[in-house]
């Protein structure tokens, strides 16, 4: 007995081996996102694989590891706020991809937490610049219905969904209009009667009536979100389409939304703030290049921010892709380079959408909070920037990936000429 | 480098119809102007004297506390404490002076905004070999992207076809200015027409797709040697006949696009991702004696940079692109840092409509990951990638690309260091004219923005 006592102790010390370890991040510059603010010359304290304390001189617990950060940023892991990192290894070339869900068998039900391959070899490439965190979804064409998106974790573990069918994506805008017979027209009222087979689900369908546009499997997939448990991530970037947006959120409250684009979400931020609804921006998308988004333009995140909406930052419906998840921050430094501020525009990569997504013990550097924490070489916003150490829940990341590898064969000054 | 039939002015002078709009005199007659040919005029200037900024010079060089004083159109005089009587003077204090980037792989116009099956002009996926279409006559100039480029600090580009077929057909060099309602108005005078060819994946997949030839790489590397072959054929017959021996060929604007290729009069811009299939292009370039100036995208050039180096191939690359398709699997982001310390000629290029914004944050990339891997780059050398090395590929680089005197003043004034996040564009002069002031809304940016709901609401 005493052996396989020690057996289950074992295995339960290998299943947690480093999040056990305790770390001290000594004098950094630290970035909280949360009532602290910046906090020069601060520590942050790691027991557990959470944030255990914050703040000046706190004193080394025995048997901490200490980092030193040098004065330099440290910060929260970045949440990528929208991404395919994981549902692909190439996304082209005819190679097996897991976003894109074809045909008409499934839409609503697609579930990109069942798809999602922790060991892509994009997960590291995406972890060592500091992006911990990633919301992810399927691209259903079957109906307006994209499918479930899941909340992952960049650590490359088997268990690193960490929510699963977190939000349904819709599409409401052009795209929603091509699947709907080319017209908006017909958009609207394929939601509605979408939303009512769902909620009727499964009387209709064991009544043998069916439904009147889904079939039994996306009904069921819908149903929760159509009864307010869970949100549905719209894809609307013009403002006409916002303002429909507004008005069924209106007649509908127990409905939860969250706008995906809103390359127009400037022409009605005070309404967007209003109706608590939060916009998931793209800083770099500014060009008519639709005939939804004429008026995209580079200040649409500082214009949102100065209106009171929540907002997080992320591409743009339609350049979502499985592989640059990493360039997020890029986008939070343009928007910092087009008038937002820095602190907005980090939490808009970080804390935003955490707190959109629910996770709502990540994006700070608090107390309780889970030990996501990046040290960097200089400012994370700056695309010359790169992180000196990646922690998720308290485990230091290796910053290797497949890329340096591929670096440090080719590397000039490591092969003699 | 290796021995290039270059010889036959005669032959050019046949070929001038079709080919670039060099002037190359001829003893031939005077034809009047070729058809296409460039009607562009630098916009009305004053002599401006910028002051006391840190300059990058184009040529490698990073200038502290330096002057740049352009008059006519051109550079007149870099240097220290310059002054100049009558001139504009702007304190450039605190801010940067920079050549104009160059984007050396542009779609503006042949692929505009906004995007709809009708202004999806950039691709002839009839045949694979379409050297014959020019996409000079696909380029809309009321694309608003063309002055969002400006924005950036985009003071020339190239506009490509795309890549489906293996021929792609003839770039064009581009000014970015205001009010142009023709192309003809845009063209880089005296730039030379380019070919674009393409590598690997995308004519496989458009003809293999629809079971034509090439369905392969090696289709591909077949289709490019038949066609160079009959492309020869073709020039010494028009060489033969222009020399009084025989008749020439009748005409056929494919054949004229690759034996201006052959005779040095068009510059060769490669679509090309894996190393692999950048060798077997410099082979065929071999065979058929021409040359290359660029391979684009390159994803894979540091694998080969000795080999491009030893070539005098230009790279034109992304920062870190990768994985969206399999020939893009082995991106790295130290791929142009690399290709520059082996002493081969290194571009920053965008591809892209968004990228095209803001090149000077992907060279920022570029170096930074560079430096971090161990190698020594100064912020001069970065700047070569963005405007001399894409204005050598182009063949333009007696005009722009540095801030040497007698250059077209093709000026850039940064907010700050323009190698990060947060420098931008300030004012951006070209032929000495100011084309784009931040914060000054002058008119709609194109004729297509005129009279949008949202330009009214911008403006309140």
């Amino acid at each position: 007995m005493r052996t396989l006592a020690f057996l289950l102790l074992a295995a339960a010390a290998l299943s947690t081996p480093a999040a056990a370890e305790t770390i001290l991040i000594n004098n950094g510059r630290i970035v909280t996102n949360g009532a602290g603010g910046i906090i020069e010359n601060g520590d942050v304290l790691i027991v557990d694989g959470r944030i255990s304390a914050v703040g000046a001189n706190i004193a080394t617990p025995r048997g901490a590891r200490v980092v030193e950060a040098n004065g330099n940023f440290v910060t929260p892991g970045a949440f990528a706020a929208m991404s395919e990192v994981g549902l692909s290894e190439i996304s082209g070339s005819g190679a097996p991809n897991d976003a894109d869900v074809e045909g008409d068998l499934i839409s609503a039900a697609a579930d990109a937490g069942r798809a999602f391959n922790p060991s892509v070899t994009a997960i590291p490439v995406t972890r060592i610049e500091g992006v911990t965190r990633a919301a992810i979804a399927p691209s259903a064409s079957g109906s307006i219905f994209d499918g479930r998106g899941a909340l992952v974790s960049m650590n490359g573990d088997a268990d690193s969904v960490f929510r699963e069918r977190a939000f349904m994506v819709v599409e409401l805008g052009e795209a929603g209009a091509g699947r709907t017979g080319g017209s908006r027209a017909a958009l609207w009222p394929a939601f509605e009667a979408a939303l009512r087979d769902a909620r009727e689900y499964p009387a209709r369908y064991r009544s043998g009536q069916g439904g009147a546009v889904l079939n039994e499997i996306d009904a069921q997939a819908l149903q929760p979100f159509a009864r307010g448990q869970g949100f549905f991530l719209v894809h609307i970037e013009s403002a006409a389409d916002i303002r429909r947006l507004l008005r069924f959120k209106r007649a509908n409250p127990s409905l939860r939304f969250v706008i995906h684009g809103g390359a127009e979400a400037w022409q009605v931020a005070d309404e967007l703030a209003a109706a608590n609804i939060p916009v998931i921006v793209d800083p770099l998308s500014n060009l008519p290049d639709r005939f939804e988004r004429l008026s995209a333009r580079l200040d649409n995140a500082a214009l949102l921010n100065q209106a009171g909406v929540r907002f997080a930052i992320a591409p743009a419906p339609g350049t979502v892709d499985a592989h640059q998840a990493r360039l997020v921050l890029q986008l939070a430094g343009n928007a910092v380079a087009n008038g937002l501020p820095w602190d907005a525009a980090f939490a808009a990569v970080s804390r935003g959408p955490a707190e959109i997504f629910g996770a709502t013990n990540l994006g700070r550097l608090e107390r309780n909070y889970l030990a996501d924490v990046v040290i960097w070489d200089g400012d994370p916003l700056q695309v010359t920037s790169a992180p000196t150490a990646v922690f998720i829940e308290g485990r230091e990341q290796p910053l290797t990936s497949r890329q340096t590898q591929l670096r440090d064969r080719y590397n000039p000054r490591n092969r003699s000429r | 480098m290796r021995l290039r039939m270059r010889s036959a002015i005669a032959l050019a002078a046949m070929l001038s119809l079709a080919a670039c709009a060099t002037t190359g005199a001829t003893d031939t007659e005077a034809e009047g102007p070729a058809p296409f040919e460039s009607t562009y005029a630098p916009r009305a200037s004053t002599p401006t004297l910028i002051r006391n900024a840190t300059v990058f010079d184009g040529n490698g060089a990073e200038l502290a506390n330096s002057d740049v004083l352009m008059r006519d159109g051109r550079i007149a005089a870099v240097g220290q404490n310059l002054s100049a009587e009558g001139a504009t003077v702007i304190d450039g204090t605190g801010r940067f002076v920079t050549p104009g980037i160059i984007d050396a792989h542009s779609h503006l116009g042949v692929y505009p905004s906004p995007s709809i099956n009708a202004t999806s002009d950039g691709n002839e996926l009839t045949q694979p070999n379409t050297a014959e279409v020019w996409a000079e006559h696909s380029v809309w100039p009321q694309d608003p992207g063309f002055l969002r480029a400006v924005a950036g600090g985009i003071t020339t580009l190239h506009v490509l076809p795309g890549s489906g077929n293996l021929f792609g057909g003839r770039g064009t060099t581009l000014r970015p200015v205001l009010g142009a309602t023709t192309v003809q108005e845009m063209k880089f005078p005296g730039a030379p027409q380019s070919l674009k060819m393409a590598c690997g994946e995308n004519p496989a997949r458009v003809y293999g797709t629809r079971n034509t030839s090439p369905a392969t790489g090696m289709g591909n590397v077949a289709g490019y040697r038949q066609a160079f072959a009959n492309a020869a054929r073709y020039a010494r017959r028009a060489q033969n006949a222009a020399e009084g021996n025989g008749e020439p060929p009748d005409r056929d604007l494919e054949m004229e696009t690759l034996a201006g290729v052959i005779n040095g009069d068009i510059i060769l811009q490669w679509h090309c991702y894996r190393a692999d299939e950048m060798a077997n292009a410099i082979q065929v370039a071999h065979e058929f004696e021409f040359e290359i100036a660029a391979f684009h995208h390159a994803v894979e050039a540091y694998k080969i940079s000795d080999l491009l180096r030893e070539e005098g191939i230009c790279s034109a690359m992304w920062a870190d692109w990768w994985g969206f398709k399999i020939e893009a699997y082995d991106g790295i982001r130290e791929n142009i840092a690399f290709v520059d310390a082996a002493g081969a000629c290194a571009i920053v290029h965008s591809d892209s409509e968004v990228g095209i914004q803001r090149l000077n944050q992907e060279a920022a990339k570029a170096m930074a990951d560079g430096r971090r891997a161990g190698l020594e780059i100064t912020r001069g050398q970065v700047w070569t990638w963005l405007s001399r090395n894409p204005a050598r590929a182009l063949h333009i680089d007696n005009e722009t690309g540095t801030l040497e005197v007698g250059r077209r003043a093709d000026v850039v004034i940064w907010s700050a260091d323009p190698l990060s996040s947060y420098g931008v564009a300030e004012r951006v002069f070209i032929d000495g004219a100011l084309m784009y002031e931040r914060g000054v809304e002058r008119e709609p940016p194109s004729d297509f923005e005129l009279g949008q709901t949202y330009m009214r609401e911008r403006a309140q």
